[in-house]
């Protein structure tokens, strides 16, 4: 069997996440291919469709990453980000999608080297859970 | 967007050898040119180059493109470059999207073939997403003209004193009661000897002087609101129990002061000497006023005394009563130069400080050996004895896997110097224990050299221990060095009378709440980070707010003085044009969408969403709008779209980068 090569959606604050991933691009720290940013001004753009947009489009995993708490740029969008991450792990798992497929991470602009270990990690989870399976009517009916 | 034929020019980067090293951008030109819409593909060595520049321009009128694509670094670098070549092109600047294929791509993947494949997913998203970007203009916003300086160090103090002399009205907060920070302890300068008050104190007066500068001391900033060019900010000024502007510091209140005796921490002199509850903080302080201690004032502590000091004020200067006060400023630009301060040796008990009464950290002595400090200049130990060996260490807490692994840059300098000074003044036998010097700077190794020559000794070597248990008579009585001297091969004990130790440097107190009321980013040690390190070394994160001397890093006083100017340069560009351009990232809604439920209402931390009554839909204040795109997310009917950040464009670029087509 070919190797499983996850496809994972990381959608990142522009303030914290985005700029970490510079600075490790910068730091010419290696992690993994499978991950790829969408940037959004904050984490609290993330909307709730998006992620399950994401699924839908083919992620075998989601990433949202923000700010820690109490350093937003825009005061506290990533509490929000929070609240509705929490509703959408239950949801997910609902839609017959395993809850570990999504995932939360606060990352400073200053932690370069956590976006490796984040990314690395989530992967590591993804290939364990292997391949997202979604019902077809899922799909198809969207 | 309008149905009119999207032309799409897709442009990879080569970045030398940075992208194409490892993404092999032919492959990538040739997954992209079947996309629908693209119409030029293309990779070119250097894209921000004029060359690269002109590619596109040139392609934009032959082939009427309508979309540009520029896959190379992270936009953070270049994408205002690319919009700006976009819009002398005669195409609206927010045609344009930038695919990050380098800081996220090439040199963050080991293996080319994966890279290749995430660079195509990349500039696929970047693509995708362009097809539904839409024509935008800059919001143009005014700019206040004064500009706020946090901290009153020789940084706070150069970057203000160029504001003011270029016109511009400057507030200058200051923690403690006078300015002048840790340089207003120190008698010499390294590598020329200068003396410090000599370069400082006039300074420090043209501050108090400036008709520009509004001084604010013992005062911290308690908020900051608004955005680059509009902050409102509020400082709050702690009463000082004295009248400011009627007490001409004549000192006779610390004369009559009950206490015959000063026997309180001094902050100034790191406790070398005692304070009474009046005092004014040092000899050449600004500004030169007296102050009341109320941890220490018998009156403001008990509410007992015989106020001694009311009475030997004949300016009635004394006021017991004196609140706290907030000042509300606006300002346009904020510079930081909060500083820094020495780790707390005590928590190293290897070197015994706080253990034998004369090891000695570097900031005491420089106190010491100021002509305006406690024992007028003259090296004394605490037992009165003049020191005849001194031990003087570096490294103490920095480069260090166990506390500071940084190095804190300024001690080896301070420490030659100290060197130099106390061999001067005592004659003492001196000794250097280093692990390298670092004397990188204009006239800095030709110094050491000089102390060298003078016979300071340097032993190059961590010193494992300080102890004062003798193995000899000569060790009798003394402190002992124990150390590796790495140069010889040899363990050695070594006896000295006085042990001076250079501790690291690390932030301020209070850097994280700084941090976080300003939203400026930090280091892991908590060094406020800026923009980019060679880009952007004085800028943050944070529009409009620059960073000045060591808050961002130890440095010593040449590098500081000319980070703080250029602080100082980058505010005043920033103040000085009148009007900012932002990125129009603003949120707007849709009223034949919107129901009126005010979900957004609460969502929005700025208020700049307002519930219209009459006509029963939400509407956008944008002036207040900082977008952040949290009510868009919230948004159940879709109503409000975030330019930059339309769900169809985010949609698009989700899709994109996992490579399905798009809606």
């Amino acid at each position: 069997m070919a190797e499983f090569k996850p496809n994972i959606v990381a959608i990142v604050c522009n303030w914290c996440t985005y700029i970490a991933a510079d600075t490790a691009g910068t730091a010419r720290i290696k992690y993994t291919p499978y991950v790829k940013i969408v940037r959004v001004m904050c984490s609290g753009r993330v909307d709730p469709q998006m992620v399950l947009w994401a699924f839908r489009n083919g992620a075998d995993g989601v990433l949202i990453c923000g700010c820690h708490p109490g350093d937003c740029h825009y005061k506290e969008g990533n509490y929000k980000a929070y609240r509705r991450y929490m509703l959408l792990k239950r949801l997910v798992k609902q839609l017959g999608i395993e809850e570990e497929r999504l995932r939360l991470e606060w990352i400073a602009a200053s932690e370069a080297p956590r976006v490796k270990e984040v990314f690395d990690e989530f992967v590591e989870q993804i290939k364990k859970l292997g391949p997202l399976k979604l019902r077809e009517e899922v799909i198809e009916n969207p | 967007m309008s149905r009119e034929e999207v032309r799409i020019g897709v442009y990879v980067c080569h970045c030398g050898t940075n992208i194409a090293g490892v993404v092999n951008v032919e492959e990538v030109v040739e997954y992209i040119k079947k996309i629908p819409g693209v119409v030029v593909a293309r990779h070119y060595v250097y894209m921000c180059s004029e060359a690269g520049q002109n590619l596109i321009k040139q392609d934009i009128k032959e082939h009427k493109l309508n979309r540009v694509v520029v896959a190379s670094c992270s936009p953070n670098l270049h994408e205002n470059t690319f919009r700006r070549a976009v819009a002398e092109a005669g195409l609206n600047p927010y045609y344009f999207q930038m695919a990050n294929i380098r800081e996220h791509c090439s040199w963050v993947t080991e293996d080319p073939k994966e890279a290749t494949e995430k660079a195509k997913m990349i500039v696929r998203a970047a693509v995708e997403r362009v097809k539904y970007h839409e024509p935008l203009e800059k919001k143009k916003v005014e700019v206040k003209d004064k500009i706020l300086v946090v901290g009153g160090g020789i940084a706070g103090i150069s970057a203000a004193l160029v504001c003011a002399n270029a016109g511009k009205t400057v507030y200058l907060v200051e923690k403690s009661p006078s300015i002048g920070g840790m340089m207003s302890r120190l008698d010499k300068t390294f590598p020329t000897l200068d003396c410090a008050a000599c370069i400082l104190t006039p300074k420090m007066n043209e501050v108090a002087s400036h008709p520009n500068i509004k001084l604010i001391t013992y005062a911290e900033v308690e908020s900051v609101e608004g955005f680059v060019g509009n902050f409102k900010v509020r400082i709050r000024k702690k009463p000082r129990y004295v009248i400011e502007d009627l007490c001409v510091g004549c000192e006779k209140c610390v004369e009559a002061c009950v206490f015959k005796e000063p026997k309180f921490y001094d902050e100034w002199s790191f406790g070398l000497k005692k304070r009474k509850p009046v005092y004014i903080p040092f000899p050449y302080a600004v500004p030169r006023k007296a102050i009341i201690d109320p941890e220490s004032c018998l009156y403001l502590k008990y509410g007992r005394c015989k106020q001694t000091c009311v009475e030997a004020c004949d300016r009635n200067a004394i006021d017991f009563n004196q609140k706290e006060e907030i000042i509300e400023v606006e300002v346009g630009a904020i510079i930081l130069a909060t500083g820094y301060k020495f780790i707390d040796v005590s928590k190293l008990p290897q070197y015994g400080y706080g253990k034998y009464p004369n090891v000695y950290i570097a900031p005491e002595v420089e106190v010491m050996l100021n002509a305006s400090g406690p024992t007028r200049g003259e090296i004394i130990l605490r037992d009165g004895r003049k020191p005849k060996s001194v031990a003087i260490i570096h490294c103490v807490g920095s480069r260090d896997e166990n506390n500071k692994k940084y190095c804190s840059r300024l001690c080896c300098m301070a420490a030659i110097k100290l060197a130099h000074l106390i061999k001067e003044r005592t004659e003492a036998e001196v000794y250097n224990f280093y692990i390298d010097i670092r004397a990188a700077g204009k006239g800095y190794e030709e110094f050491y050299k000089r102390v060298a020559s003078e016979g300071v000794r340097f032993i190059r070597g961590k010193v494992a221990e300080i102890t004062d248990v003798a193995l000899t008579p000569e060790e009798e009585g003394k402190l002992i060095v124990r150390v590796e001297d790495t140069l010889a091969g040899v363990i050695r004990r070594i006896p000295v009378d006085m042990v001076v130790l250079m501790p690291a440097l690390e932030p301020a107190t209070g850097v994280e709440e700084v941090s976080k009321m300003f939203g400026v980013s930090v280091t892991e040690d908590f060094w406020f980070l800026e923009r980019h390190p060679k880009l952007a070394p004085i800028a943050t994160f944070a529009d409009g707010i620059f960073l000045a001397g060591c808050c961002q890093g130890p440095k010593d006083i040449p590098d500081t003085v000319m980070q703080a100017e250029g602080a100082a340069g980058d505010a005043l560009a920033l103040v000085s044009r009148g009007y900012i351009e932002l990125e129009p990232n603003i949120v707007s809604i849709d009223p034949e969408k919107c129901s009126g439920c005010r979900v957004c209402v609460g969502m929005c931390p700025f208020g700049a969403l307002k519930y219209n009554e009459e006509k029963g839909v939400t509407e956008v204040i944008e002036a207040l709008c900082k977008g952040c795109g949290t009510c868009a997310a919230a948004c159940p009917s879709g109503a409000i779209q975030q330019n930059l950040f339309k769900d169809k464009q985010v949609y698009a670029e989700i899709a994109g980068i996992l490579a399905v087509g798009g809606e």
